[in-house]
């Protein structure tokens, strides 16, 4: 059986992935389940998909422990823990990450002895606010990378996946798609299906024992402020907003009145301040500011190295 | 007859879609499903014939789908955790008036704390109210569950209202091969509704379980519906029958697989059902002779067919994704009330409780639960239950558990 897992975040299209590369197994004549799996449904917050296919019928359900590939579409996930990207690889698992630097920068700072591979690149949008359909271009390389799936099958899967958005997207979608399954022809069949776990040989589970514990400990109440502090929802960002405080008025009121995480406060000098340690990067900041002063920036832009937002 | 990728909830659609339901009262918020809004798109787009009208909560909901059933038409509603909560004093009342409806529920954990992910507390909150209940391991089981369940309700022998349950994420968000069957076929498996007696007009009104009773009458009324719960039993057998004919699926009331010359037994519910046949396929690969019993109805409860699976087995290892406060799994309950004092009953059944709110099972923990149950069977007894649960599992709650002791502690300073 396959087993393949999408990490991406809300509003990346990884379920779509799923559901496109699924598709694409299905026409090939597989047993196929795909599914995303999320919590309390949030853009930018880190989700996955998966698929799987087989010959024969699937009985296994439920999160895929342990992956014949991992695509990652967007490399700040990695090493977030609660995104799980990393879970269950071994040394024959195939790991794709969508990602400007080179596979084997990768390879070493993750420490992982199977095989990595990149994302063949693709063009910059102009308008950096227009979301980047990844999906199909993840499917198509998933769809190349198991060396079981035609180019036909794949575009008639895109074409049934994504009928609803309209010609023009399907066609856009089905250019980034085959391109990328085009240039990585020379790593079909490099994914290969995984075994079952053995029942003569398998590692004891070691339950234990649930100790009784007093309700001021076992309920889960939260009896403080400012817990939500702790959750550093600045990871779900994927665009930063970036204040040029050149151009900034300091009308003080527009950006840190309108954004919806109260992310903005105000420094001594009346200059607003993000806290991107909880910005979710939803700018409405960018769309607000009236002298125009916030850009948005890619956030892997903005981790490698380019203005962070300090006040020069 | 179409082969395609369906989820759980496009599956249930597919089934009311085919079922010719006429009415669809639905509260349109969270926790509805996908269920809804596929049927609302096809009324839009004049796919379907049919009447939908969104409601204010669960409760007007489940009460308008009675209210409709009880003129004589088709009708059908879903809901999920809380909202079959929030329904509940219409779900006993509705079951009361003995009208035929078909409603899905989208099994999820409850609250307090809050999850997404199954288990069966919520369905089980309905066990005892007269509503019939037929629980699905895969998304074309949803769908052929459906028609069945349009015609179990609506049997003379029975007449109650069916639930069709589906674990939340594992069928509901999950696309498997489903086959479609075509709608002449489904017409001639199940007709447009006949209510014979069942019947409202405006010039002639009608009114339904007005009165106030004492217990006797009280008594009568409540224990009929008891005798039609249980006539479901064999009604069902002969809608499966039917339905296999027609279709070439086969649903008994209870699945076996692999029983025949099983020593030890899994008994669990729904769609971890198919992880546990998995399992017993890597069992039997390993030497070990184990089956599995899946209860597909559980309301009524198939004790016939349970006993007659069971006769003779040496242990039984009873899989509960439930758990009733003070007592422990309601499966393992109801399976000890099923074989006490039968027969060639098992005389060891072990209780596990697991996949509360949605947490995994994986097949190492199958394999060991076979492996507890075999050494209960040498030991001739059964071991306490067990919640499978691990060091690490708990670990990670000592890292929430100390992010608010931290916090009480300062908080504890600045008072």
């Amino acid at each position: 059986m396959y087993r393949i897992r999408f990490h991406g975040r809300g509003g990346q299209g990884m379920k779509t992935a799923s559901r496109i590369l699924g598709r694409a197994f299905f026409l090939e004549g597989f047993e196929v389940q795909d599914a995303p799996r999320y919590g309390a449904e949030r853009r930018g917050a880190p989700m996955f998909a998966y698929v799987r296919a087989s010959r024969n019928t699937i009985n296994e359900r439920g999160i895929i422990r342990r992956p014949d590939l991992v695509v990652v579409a967007d490399d700040t996930l990695v090493p977030v823990s609660a995104a799980g990207v990393l879970q269950g690889v071994t040394e024959h698992t195939v790991m794709l990450i969508n990602s400007n630097e080179k596979p084997e920068v990768w390879k070493d700072r993750l420490n992982i002895s199977g095989q990595v591979l990149t994302m063949p690149s693709v063009a910059e949008k102009e308008d950096r606010l227009e979301p980047r359909f990844i999906s199909a271009s993840c499917a198509g390389v998933a769809a190349r990378l198991v060396g079981v799936i035609s180019r036909t099958s794949l575009k008639q899967a895109i074409s049934a996946e994504l009928a609803h958005l309209g010609a023009a997207v399907v066609d856009k979608n089905l250019a980034g798609a085959l391109e990328s399954y085009d240039l990585m022809g020379s790593h079909s069949g490099s994914v290969t299906p995984g075994h079952e776990v053995p029942a003569y040989a398998y590692q004891n589970p070691e339950w234990i024992e649930l100790p009784f514990e007093d309700a001021r400990v076992s309920a889960p109440a939260i009896h403080a402020t400012a817990t939500s502090e702790k959750m550093k929802t600045g990871l779900w960002r994927t665009m930063r907003p970036v204040i040029d405080y050149s151009r900034c008025n300091r009308c003080w009121w527009v950006c840190s009145t309108f954004c919806p995480d109260s992310a903005i406060s105000l420094d001594d000098e009346g200059y607003p301040q993000i806290d991107y340690e909880h910005c979710k990067g939803c700018m409405v900041c960018v769309a607000q500011c009236p002298s125009h002063a916030i850009h948005a920036i890619p956030e892997q832009e903005a981790e490698a190295g380019t203005p962070a937002g300090e006040r020069l | 007859m179409k082969r395609t990728l369906l989820t759980g909830n496009g599956a249930a659609a597919w089934g009311v879609r085919l079922a010719g339901v006429d009415y669809v009262p639905a509260f349109p918020i969270t926790p509805q499903t996908e269920i809804i809004e596929t049927i609302a798109n096809w009324i839009d787009l004049g796919e379907m014939d049919c009447r939908m009208v969104t409601l204010e909560s669960e409760h007007s909901m489940i009460t308008a789908a009675g209210a409709a059933a009880a003129t004589g038409v088709r009708a059908f509603t879903a809901t999920s955790s809380q909202g079959l909560l929030y329904a509940m004093e219409m779900i006993y009342t509705v079951a009361g008036w003995r009208v035929p409806f078909v409603m899905v529920n989208v099994s999820r954990g409850l609250s307090a704390p809050i999850t997404l992910e199954p288990d069966h507390n919520d369905i089980l909150v309905a066990r005892d109210s007269g509503f019939l209940q037929i629980h699905c391991a895969t998304c074309q089981e949803v769908l052929d569950s459906i028609l069945m369940a349009f015609r179990l309700a609506e049997d003379e022998q029975v007449r109650l209202p069916v639930i069709v349950n589906m674990d939340g994420f594992y069928l509901s968000f999950t696309r498997e091969p489903v086959e479609i069957p075509d709608a002449d076929a489904v017409t001639r498996f199940l007709p447009p509704f006949d209510p014979e007696n069942i019947c409202f007009r405006a010039s002639a009104p009608v009114s339904e379980a007005v009165a106030v009773l004492g217990g006797p009458p009280y008594s009568y009324f409540r224990y009929e519906t008891h005798l039609a719960s249980l006539n479901a039993v064999p009604v069902f057998a002969k809608i499966a029958e039917e339905f296999a004919q027609a279709f070439g699926r086969t649903y008994e009331a209870v699945e076996a697989y692999r029983t025949d010359d099983a020593e030890l037994v899994f008994v669990i519910m729904g769609s971890f059902a198919t992880k546990a046949k998995d399992a017993v396929d890597r069992l039997r690969e390993a030497g070990r002779s184990v089956g599995l019993l899946r209860p597909r109805l559980l309301r009524p409860f198939p004790n016939g067919d349970i006993r007659r699976i069971l006769a003779g087995k040496k242990g039984v290892a009873v899989i509960d994704q439930n758990l009733s406060m003070g007592m422990g799994g309601v499966l393992h309950s109801e399976l000890a009330s099923a074989l006490y004092g039968q027969a060639h009953a098992p005389p060891v059944l072990v209780s596990f409780i697991g996949g509360l709110g949605g947490r995994d099972i994986g097949p190492e923990e199958f394999y060991e639960m076979a492996s507890v149950t075999r050494k209960a069977v040498e030991d001739g007894k059964a071991p306490a239950p067990r919640l499978l649960y691990t060091e690490k599992e708990l670990r990670e709650v000592r890292k929430l558990q100390a992010i608010a002791q931290v916090e009480r502690e300062n908080l504890g300073q600045n008072q």
